[in-house]
């Protein structure tokens, strides 16, 4: 049944990304460019989102469970801002702006039959993989370290 | 700045946006979970018992999204301005740094501000804020 919601889920998320336009990257770097010709549509795109997520959220962070009896995994922390986020975030954004992609819409692409997104999925899972070791190999070298 | 109107397209841009509030909203209320797409994606990468199959049928209606639209409409291709080297350095930075950052435009952007998460605030302005800054610079610095 989880599977299921999941599923479903993924998909409304990749229809809405096709509808709003933003699976394309042309569409998204109309919007990050905002010294060119300006495309607002993500900015709608978001405050369409947020709109209808306003009230979902406050329905899920009431319950103790969810609808299917699975433990609220939502995120505790609201608050912390640290220098990894920060980090992440504007590395993130880089690559967002030079291609135009984002994970989700990637993956829409994927399933256009572009080859341009296979390569580009294939990279951001090689960066995904590569934050995996450098966290391994970090904790990997503290274990071993001395302790002071 | 000039705003683009021949390329805005509020309507369908507002219906879009409500639909991926609607999903990840779903998720959260059905799930519990964040639908955070480097997230999902990224748990793949570190595999733990019993937590693949909600990840990979979240992943895969993403991939079939554009099969069920074609099922109504024909399906609006993507348009790839970037080369072969562009794309695969995007990618990377791209997945390392929404892991680094423990989110991307999904997680952070729809479902952390969603939540009204400061957190998740301070990374869409890191986020977008890079991508404003990288697309000047490769048009109109670069002049790419």
């Amino acid at each position: 049944m989880a599977q299921i919601a999941s599923f479903v889920a993924g998909l409304v998320f990749g229809l809405g990304l096709l509808v709003s336009g933003m699976a394309s990257p042309a569409k998204v770097l109309g919007f990050l460019d905002i010294a060119g010709r300006w495309d607002p549509s993500l900015a709608l795109v978001m405050g369409g989102a947020v709109l209808v997520g306003l009230f979902a959220f406050r329905l899920a962070q009431r319950r103790p469970l969810s609808v299917l009896g699975l433990p609220m995994r939502l995120p505790e922390d609201r608050r912390t801002i640290d220098r990894r986020l920060v980090a992440g975030g504007l590395l993130f954004g880089a690559g967002w702006g030079l291609a135009g992609f984002c994970p989700g819409p990637a993956l829409v692409a994927l399933g256009t039959g572009s080859l341009q997104a296979v390569l580009f999925v294939v990279a951001m899972l090689a960066g995904m993989g590569l934050y995996e070791l450098q966290t391994t190999l970090r904790a990997r070298s503290t274990a071993v370290a001395p302790s002071r | 700045m000039t705003i683009d109107w021949t390329s805005f397209t509020p309507w369908t841009a507002l219906a879009g946006g409500m639909l991926i509030g609607l999903a990840a909203g779903l998720f959260a209320v059905l799930n519990g979970r964040i639908a955070g797409i480097s997230g999902v994606l990224g748990g793949l990468l570190r595999p733990v018992r019993g937590d693949l199959g909600w990840r990979a049928a979240f992943i895969g209606g993403l991939v079939l999204a554009p099969v069920a639209y074609a099922l109504v409409a024909p399906v609006p291709l993507p348009v790839i301005g970037a080369g072969p080297g562009t794309l695969v350095l995007a990618g990377l930075l791209v997945g390392f740094g929404t892991r680094l950052g423990s989110g991307c435009t999904s997680g952070h952007g729809v479902c952390g501000m969603s939540r009204l998460s400061l957190r998740s605030l301070v990374a869409t302005a890191a986020f977008m804020g890079a991508g404003f800054v990288t697309v000047f610079m490769v048009r109109h610095v670069l002049g790419a």
